[in-house]
């Protein structure tokens, strides 16, 4: 174990702190994993140059955070990597229940087409990590610091003190901004004293990631058994990974001794029970977790943010974890951008939490109500979810009901200060908050014609109101792209850089572009308070 | 006649309102939750047939053999 991966050694370069030089950066970032590089990347690709420090020199051990969702395949896509990710991932959308020793019903993720990304693509997080290095250090922006620890945060009101430890001695490095992207175990959190609190759930569950040695052909799809013949009383939930392995994940429950069900003999009888007798396979990772669910009060604190698990953790259920990370990442590093070239005022930044909380939330109610109904707490309990399973044999409304992880949607900001809210009638399209939906065209796919900026959004020609140096795409008024945005000749959608809707217009004016664009930019309080005065 | 179709616009958080209803109870007392709430439910229904309709699909779901299907949910 592991035989599939050998994880990179990053080399340690000596800072010029250590010889009196250097001492400050604008941004710093903490913890050079999945979140910590997609921001620094994220950063880069607005022009921002970043600073950031891992105590480690390589990639995440083990396959970790697998089940990478639509929008963060799209995040990835408008960062450059996108093809990479469907190159090697594996593509899935169709889930399947089972419940004892037969199929309860499947599911469809994504059944309408015209979308570059698919609805899930599983990959190693290793993998992804490994091309966020590469890409990161292409920029010629991001200064990646391996083998670098913070010891100590000092926050003030200008900026971050940090104390920073490597092989060759200790350094002070003075941040403009600091974002935490140091995990669950955050040292920044840490640090600063903040509570970390939440629900803990009194169960186990197993990971195992096996190399089969012999064909088992087997359908690409997320399988979830409540309760099967090779694992009486409890869960088993399997996923395709690229490298022919196999992610299974089993319920164990609470009087689970994790060290004893981590030995590759405990492991090993419960997957042949699984995928029969006389199965050949290499174990390639093994981990037993609990989880929490838990989030921090607010994730900006002056001049440091939280991002990714330092922030919030959740259950595994719904693959909500990675994904939320990613898109805290693709929501700040536009933010602090703009402040930082002097686009916006400082107050932008507080938009953070006012769009990350409420998904964040939206993330643990889901995974909190999964790990319930996968984990009955009394015989109540296990009778309406017993019931609930049965029903969906024959009835779609149970199905509804039948919670093995709702998965990752894209959260919308609906109640965001940044958005315009509506004044026209619309049925349907993405409302001011929800990300832009992909679609077909004559050249390519929506997505990929916005981009890192603002972007005005038309649909036909012989359109009303324009904004000097505002970035305009025009796509025809007829046809699966205007379906999608309920468009009519003459519409326009204004996308934020994080490609999300800041508002639309049957008709735009001028005066109504520039006062949505003043308002994405949180320029609009500012100036009302002018005005004011 | 009995409507199957999905109606709630949130079902997790109807499953969820369910589950806490039984928070605290013994399980005799649970029995009797459950009970009582068929009959209120039976009562604003207002309607026998769509009652045994329903009586009909519920004995089909729990005492249908389990494993009578032809996927085992186990690889080939």
């Amino acid at each position: 174990m592991p035989t599939i991966y050998t994880n990179p050694r990053f080399p340690f370069r000596r800072p010029p702190e250590l010889d009196g030089k250097g001492g400050s950066a604008r941004v710093v970032i903490v913890g050079a994993g999945l979140v910590g590089l997609t921001l620094a990347l994220d950063l880069a690709r607005h022009g921002i140059a970043s600073v950031v420090l891992d105590d480690d020199d390589t990639v995440s051990f083990g396959s970790r955070a697998i089940c990478f969702a639509k929008r963060s395949l799209e995040i990835y896509d408008r960062l450059g990597l996108g093809q990479k990710l469907l190159d090697k991932g594996v593509t899935w959308k169709v889930g399947k229940v089972f419940f004892g020793s037969s199929l309860t019903y499947a599911f469809d993720l994504l059944p309408e087409g015209g979308h570059r990304m698919p609805a899930f693509v599983n990959l190693q997080q290793y993998y992804l990590e490994e091309w966020l290095v590469e890409a990161c250090i292409e920029t010629g922006l991001i200064d990646l610091r391996w083998k670098s620890r913070v010891v100590s945060v000092d926050p003030r009101d200008d900026g971050v003190r940090l104390d920073v430890e490597t092989p060759e001695g200790a350094y002070v490095l003075e941040a403009e901004w600091l974002a935490a992207c140091d995990g669950a175990r955050s040292t920044v959190r840490e640090a600063l004293g903040l509570p970390f609190v939440g629900q803990v759930f009194r169960d186990r569950f197993l990971i195992a990631d096996i190399v089969l040695k012999t064909e088992v052909p087997f359908p690409t799809e997320r399988w979830f058994w409540f309760d099967p013949p090779f694992h009486p009383g409890q869960s088993v939930l399997l996923h395709k990974q690229p490298d022919g392995v196999w992610r299974i994940d089993f319920q164990l429950g609470w009087e689970a001794d994790p060290e004893e069900e981590k030995r590759p003999e405990r492991v090993a009888p419960r997957i042949r029970a699984m995928l029969g007798r006389d199965v050949v396979f290499d174990l390639e990772w093994v981990s037993v977790y609990t989880f929490r669910c838990r989030r921090l009060e607010r994730f900006r604190h002056g001049r440091i943010f939280f991002v990714g698990d330092s922030a919030h953790q959740v259950s595994p259920f719904g693959a909500r974890g990675g994904n939320g990370g990613i898109q805290d990442a693709d929501n700040l590093a536009w933010k602090l951008a703009a402040v930082l070239k002097g686009m916006a005022p400082d107050g932008l930044l507080d938009s953070y939490d006012a769009e990350r909380i409420p998904a964040t939330d939206e993330n643990i109610l889901h995974s909190t109500r999964a790990t319930d109904f996968i984990t009955p707490k009394t015989e109540a309990a296990r009778a309406y979810r017993d019931a609930a399973l049965l029903l969906a044999r024959e009835h779609a409304f149970a199905r509804e009901m039948v919670n093995s992880g709702r998965l990752s949607l894209p959260h919308s900001y609906a109640a965001s200060p940044l958005s315009t809210p509506d004044s026209d009638a619309w049925a349907g399209g993405p409302p001011p908050g929800a990300p832009c939906v992909d679609a077909p065209l004559a050249d390519g796919f929506l997505l990929n014609r916005l981009g890192n900026d603002p972007v005005l959004l038309r649909f036909g020609d012989g359109i009303t109101g324009s904004l000097p140096g505002l970035h305009t795409v025009t796509v025809p008024s007829e046809g699966v792209a205007a379906d999608r945005y309920a468009a009519s000749a003459g519409t326009a959608y204004l996308v934020r850089p994080d490609q999300h809707v800041a508002a639309r217009f049957r008709t735009p004016s001028t005066d109504c572009l520039a006062a949505a664009l003043a308002r994405l930019y949180g320029r609009a309080a500012v100036e009302a308070a002018r005005e004011a005065a | 006649m009995l409507d199957t179709a999905a109606k709630l616009a949130d079902p997790d958080a109807v499953f969820v309102t369910l589950v806490r209803a039984h928070h605290d109870l013994s399980p005799e007392e649970s029995r009797r939750l459950d009970a009582a709430l068929v009959l209120l439910l039976a009562n604003h229904i207002g309607d026998a047939a769509v009652l045994e309709q329903a009586i009909e699909h519920a004995r089909r779901a729990v005492c249908a053999p389990t494993g009578a299907t032809e996927d085992q949910g186990t690889p080939p």
